[in-house]
């Protein structure tokens, strides 16, 4: 029964998704239109004005792992709704919702395989599931990820992109940011890799956990990225924000992060840093 | 002329669901003023007074909500950090600074004795009166405020000082230059810096637990909470505000989001639940510091003797398993 009920929104969503309707989108960054398949091949990167859109997991794996080749790693199931959560709409009801518009138990996936020839460990957040927020489920992944990584003596190579944490969840979810700093501990003690990749949107308590405890912090271009939101910011201070607030490029130019890196360009600049981080020798060319 | 002043003062530290006890006081207040009646009569209407109140405080106290309990947390005569690091410890050597850029008074710390040994003592201070509410930043810290505490903490852990950490905050502060010098990262850390301790570390919860701001001076062997304290992911008006969209339904989110010391030991995400005097730290302070000191020269005998791998493994295992299997 519990397929059932997960397969058939699915199906709707995909029927949808596929309909002449959607051929088309607006970018959200030119407000151009622009056809859906000029976008997928152009790595959701729009043709127009270069604006990255968010994409999702699968996406992510297929663009960054050598040949779009890799095996997804599974991650522990943890308890639905620990606090028995309602507001305006049942926390399971939310969960049941995200589940059947992406597919996925949890709003962060893990994958192995090469980056440039290196193998490595991969975990993608999932701004499509719930915001990407970070509860049990993606706390768990995380460090299933991370324990993959060290197990094998692996690279973790991890992309965020979430609102912050899943306040469904209560205390639970900030929890997860000192479950998350001890896998990224145990990796660091072992001397294997941790490199972030921020994406569009990352904020709230995933930035101030594992968003910025990477050896080497990675930004696609303009990514939002800070702790506040940016409202809250307005309210607390009430001002009106410079342009290019909590930007990628706005992060590099206060030494926040290494490089601001175009999606096109994404798996060629992981790979050698991967491959120079883990000691491959290469001949000199 | 001045008279109604003073009593508008004086109501100004009760709360909302206090009336009742407002009531009652502003009459002892009348009774004691009054120039009328018998010194013996006054006398004993006010003990049969007084006794009222204390009846009503239990009543009241024993049946806080957790949106009520919010409210005694953010008490403004609620003990701060300078409170109990004048209370609790001798020798108190405040240190200043982050080496980097500034010095952020909204998280004080230094070396102090506890029961006449050394530790490094840090916490979020609110403030008492306007001005030193201002000097505090409101006691949300500034990323200034959280690098000074890392440099404690690196520095405890060099001396072999036991860290004992006093969280309350509504956050860290959210403001451009805070996003400027890197907020987010100054938070995440913290929370590193407490997990690295090879010294004991022991964080109470003594009014509001806000968020990344306070974690990142909470990631201790010993969680410990005052009775009405509060520790949430967001703020209950916040959520409110997301889930809601309504700040005023703080109630309802506060109750849901569970963040009374109460539901949050049960759920096994603190350690220790510290008993306040009736009606609230803020009406016995001295009450408090005795059952706080105690309470901590408790964990603190408890984690004598382990060494710092120990210490460490313990303080990350306790973490690693805040997740409930499905
Ligand atoms: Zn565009």
């Amino acid at each position: 029964m519990s397929w059932l009920n997960n397969l058939r929104p699915r199906l709707k969503f995909l029927q949808k998704k596929d309909s002449p309707d959607n051929l088309w989108m607006k970018c959200r960054g030119c407000g151009q239109m622009i056809f859906q398949r000029d976008l997928a091949q152009n790595l959701h990167v729009c043709p127009q004005c270069d604006h990255h859109e968010r994409i999702g997991p699968v996406d992510r794996f297929t663009q960054l792992f050598d040949g779009g080749t890799y095996r997804t790693i599974a991650t522990p199931k943890v308890a639905d709704d620990p606090l028995k959560f309602r507001d305006q709409k049942p926390y399971p009801a939310r969960l049941k919702a995200a589940r059947a518009a992406t597919g996925d138990n949890e709003a962060f996936l893990v994958a192995r395989g090469a980056i440039g020839g290196v193998d490595t460990v991969m975990g993608v957040q999932n701004f499509a599931y719930m915001g990407g927020s970070m509860g049990m489920g993606v706390g768990s992944a995380f460090v299933a990820g991370a324990r993959e990584a060290l197990k094998h003596g692996l690279p973790y190579v991890v992309c965020t992109a979430s609102g912050g944490a899943r306040m469904q969840e209560g205390l639970f979810s900030l929890m997860q940011m000192p479950r998350a700093t001890v896998a990224i501990e145990e990796l660091n003690e072992a001397g294997l890799p941790y490199v972030v990749v921020l994406t569009d949107p990352t904020t709230g308590g995933v930035t101030a956990s594992y968003a910025m405890l990477g050896d080497i912090q990675i930004s696609e271009p303009r990514a939002l990225i800070g702790l506040a939101g940016q409202r809250v910011i307005e309210q607390t201070i009430r001002e009106k924000l410079p342009e290019g607030f909590q930007r990628a490029e706005f992060l590099l130019e206060h030494g926040m992060i290494d490089k601001v890196v175009h999606r096109k360009d994404l798996a060629a600049v992981l790979g050698r840093l991967l491959g120079m981080m883990t000691g491959q020798v290469k001949d000199a060319a | 002329m001045a008279q109604p002043v003073i009593r508008e003062l004086k109501l100004v530290s009760f709360l909302e669901f206090e009336k009742p006890i407002a009531a009652l006081q502003e009459r002892i207040d009348a009774l004691e003023g009054s120039a009328e009646g018998s010194p013996v009569n006054i006398a004993a209407e006010t003990r049969k007074l007084r006794k009222k109140v204390d009846s009503e405080l239990a009543r009241i106290y024993a049946n806080l909500t957790p949106w009520q309990k919010a409210q005694v947390a953010r008490h403004p005569n609620r003990p701060h950090f300078t409170d109990f690091a004048e209370a609790l410890f001798t020798d108190f050597e405040p240190l200043a600074g982050d080496r980097y850029f500034a010095e952020d008074e909204a998280i004080m710390g230094g070396m102090a004795r506890f029961n006449g040994r050394p530790v490094m003592i840090i916490g979020h201070e609110k403030g008492r009166d306007t001005a030193g509410r201002l000097k505090h930043n409101f006691g949300m810290g500034r990323p200034e405020g959280y690098r000074k505490a890392v440099r404690l903490m690196q520095m405890a852990d060099r001396f072999g000082l036991p860290v004992l950490t006093f969280v309350d905050t509504a956050g860290a502060f959210p403001g451009i230059e805070a996003e400027e010098r890197g907020a987010a990262e100054a938070l995440a850390q913290g929370t590193a810096a407490c997990l690295r301790l090879g010294v004991p570390m022991i964080a109470t919860i003594t009014g509001e637990g806000g968020s990344g701001g306070a974690l990142a001076l909470a990631a201790a062997n010993r969680v410990l909470m005052l009775e009405h304290g509060f520790y949430a992911v967001i703020s209950p008006e916040g959520c409110a505000s997301i889930l809601w969209r309504a700040a005023e339904k703080a109630e309802n989110a506060a109750a849901a989001m569970r963040i009374s010391a109460k539901e949050l030991k049960e759920l096994k995400l603190i350690d220790r639940i510290v008993g306040e005097p009736l009606g609230g730290a803020h009406r016995d302070r001295a009450a408090v510091f005795a059952t706080l000191s105690d309470a901590i020269g408790d964990e603190l005998a408890s984690l004598e003797g382990l060494n710092a791998d120990e210490l460490r493994r313990q303080r990350r295992e306790k973490f690693l398993a805040m997740a409930q299997a499905a």
